[in-house]
């Protein structure tokens, strides 16, 4: 198991590679730069910025000078963001992305699996299509439209939570970790519910309810097990991406987070910038997929990496 | 181990079967998967029920334990004590299950839970019926799986199903079954997802725990060698009826139902190699949707005649022997 993780964690480096190369050769190849703008500027200026930035070497020398930096840790400084570096830029947005992002999936997780437990429990009744209908809905109407709408009953009518902005403090973080963990909820408990209902078929579950243990056992025993391997194995990229934030969601909600630097990044032509989030968002990644590989190898017995 | 039940002498009534119906909704009509069938055990017998596969052996076992799929419903009773199985509540025959009638099934691999332990998955059978410690409840693990012949149970324990092979396997399974030891051992096909080597071990580890224990078998197979090796009485069944019932040597010995005689007949033989034919059933068995009027059987019977388009009553022939026909058999051999 220890050679296993060794292997896994010395594979994430040419993964990273990769990850790093197709990204740095790609950004510049979108047309336009960090310093276009609708004034042109003087060719003197945008030659001593081309300069301080190493902008004017060959590709190749930059993106080795990147790679170098990027041993280091450091990601360079931002383009647009002047007087930040990209890693000032994380460390701030980050723990608010993250912070949200977590809470989501916590909720998410509690609530999507105890719906699709319930629903498969009562399978094909009246509660099982109800919360499946809720479940479909909640996957099908897009964050754009809930958020508005939670802001307008719950902050404009009811004045119970602030509407956005952003104080570590609870009150500014129930309207958007509700948002975000909606679909992410009714994705799970439709996963939830399928394996179950899959789970309380198997020639297992009818010998356990023949030892006469309650049904209350034979699911928390005997089902939730493996009922729960489809939903981790959604949850590690899925986490990736709940913590490293949502744009519409940053958005509607002004919050601080990361989420908002991938398109931001991209539409500034940030180089340094898109690039800082891109890695950290690969190396999360890698690192919950490995994370879901140890545990459904503890869930699972049967799994035995070498 | 000392036990509070209502117990056993031999001769006492223990299952009483009675026009029990099995009846399945599909999007195709009502399944009548077994009609109107009775039947009865006293304690220490041990019952075989036989008959093609979709003839309602093994529905008529899963009724009894009230382990019918969703769209299952049984009708009539079976009465176990006296105590009407069918009528219980969930809590009552959860009482019933695991301590006084236990289970075994076709497939040992798919039955064990592959994500716990052999020891777990005994434990909690005697941690819920005789609220035994977890320390007691390991040693007579232990002595069970000695029983059954798992060798260093001590480490075997520990282990994952997945580490056994398939006759272990099922050992395991039936250890679990005599955990507790119940009054009635229900095994369904215990020996049809194994090798031929294997299904021998089971057999004879069945034979043994039949010799020693007072458990009542009700053995569900099509394997008519397992049957003659460990069956007292014989229960034929064909389209969710009883077609005979016997004590095992008249069932092998003088068959009197058509059918019988035709699956007897039907077993292939060692002793006639060469010259040999072989001797099946021609024909199918009939779709429960849309059964033939009258017998059942009668569109592969070779003896079928005009009074067969009427469904025969079951009538006893000679005391102990049951058979529902037309014929009474004696031309049949």
């Amino acid at each position: 198991m220890l050679n296993y993780s060794l292997r896994r964690l010395a594979w994430a480096f040419p993964t990273l590679l990769l990850l790093i190369t197709v990204a740095f050769f790609m950004i510049r190849v979108a047309p336009g730069g960090p310093f276009d703008s609708e004034k042109n500027l003087p060719a003197e200026i945008e030659q001593n910025l081309n300069a301080k930035y190493h902008l004017d070497e060959p590709l190749v020398q930059q993106y080795f000078r990147y790679l170098g930096q990027i041993l280091r840790f450091d990601f360079g400084p931002s383009f647009q963001y002047r007087d930040w570096t990209v890693n000032q830029l994380i460390a701030k947005g980050f723990p608010v992305s993250l912070s949200i992002g977590a809470l989501a999936m916590l909720l998410s997780f509690t609530l999507g699996t105890g719906i699709g437990t319930i629903a498969a429990l009562r399978q094909n009744s009246i509660l099982d299509h109800g919360l499946m209908g809720f479940a479909m809905l909640g996957i099908s109407i897009p964050n754009f439209v809930i958020a508005p709408l939670l802001i307008l009953v719950i902050s404009v009518y009811m004045g119970w939570l602030p509407s956005g902005g952003w104080e570590w403090h609870w009150r500014n973080m129930v309207l958007p970790v509700i948002t975000l963990a909606m679909p992410v909820t009714a994705y799970i408990a439709r996963l939830m519910r399928g394996s179950m209902i899959e789970v309380l078929h198997s020639d297992f579950i009818r010998t356990a309810r023949a030892k006469g243990l309650s049904e209350i056992t034979v699911i928390r025993r005997h089902a939730m097990k493996p009922a729960l391997l489809p939903v981790i194995s959604f949850m590690g990229p899925a986490l990736a991406g709940l913590i490293t934030g949502s744009v519409v969601i940053e958005k509607i909600f002004a919050i601080p987070g990361i989420g908002s630097f991938f398109v931001q990044g991209a539409m500034n032509r940030d180089y340094t910038l898109v690039m800082g989030v891109v890695i950290f968002y690969g190396a999360l990644i890698i690192l919950f997929n490995f994370l879901v590989d140890l545990i459904y190898a503890w869930l699972n017995p049967r799994i035995h990496y070498k | 181990m000392p036990k509070p039940r209502t117990m056993a002498k031999p001769g006492k009534i223990l299952l009483e079967v009675e026009q029990l119906e099995v009846l399945f909704k599909t999007r195709d009509g009502v399944v009548r998967a077994v009609n109107k069938l009775d039947f009865s055990m006293v304690s220490g017998e041990t019952l075989a029920i036989v008959g093609e596969s979709g003839s309602g052996k093994s529905q008529t076992a899963l009724a009894i334990m009230k382990l019918l799929a969703a769209n299952g419903k049984a009708r009539g009773s079976a009465k176990f004590y006296g105590r009407n199985l069918l009528e219980m509540t969930a809590t009552e025959i959860n009482e019933v299950r695991g301590e006084h009638i236990a289970m075994i099934f076709q497939d040992p691999t798919s039955s064990l839970n592959p994500y716990m332990t052999i020891e777990e998955q005994m434990l909690e059978i005697l941690v819920r019926h005789r609220q035994m410690s977890r320390k007691d409840a390991r040693l007579r693990a232990l002595e069970m799986l000695t029983q059954v012949d798992i060798p260093d149970p001590e480490r075997r324990i520990r282990q994952y199903p997945h580490e056994y092979s398939g006759g272990m396997q099922q050992r395991v399974l039936i250890a679990m079954g005599l955990l507790c030891q119940p009054e009635l051992l229900i095994a369904d096909e215990p020996t049809t997802a194994l090798d031929v080597t294997v299904q021998d071990q089971i057999k004879r580890l069945m034979r043994e725990l039949k010799e020693k224990s007072n458990t009542s078998i009700l053995l569900i197979t099509h394997d008519l060698g397992v049957v003659a090796g460990l069956a007292d009485k014989v229960l034929v069944m064909y389209a969710g009826q009883l077609v005979e019932c016997a004590p095992v040597d008249e069932i092998f010995y003088r068959p009197r139902h058509p059918y019988t005689a035709a699956l007897l007949k039907a077993v292939p033989r060692l002793d006639h190699v060469g010259d040999y034919d072989m001797h099946p059933i021609p024909g199918n068995p009939p779709n429960l949707l849309n059964l033939p009027t009258g017998c059942p059987f009668r569109t592969r019977c070779a003896e079928a005649f005009d009074a067969c388009h009427e469904m025969p009553v079951v009538r006893e022939v000679t005391p102990g022997h049951s058979l529902r026909c037309h014929l009474d058999g004696g031309a049949l051999k």
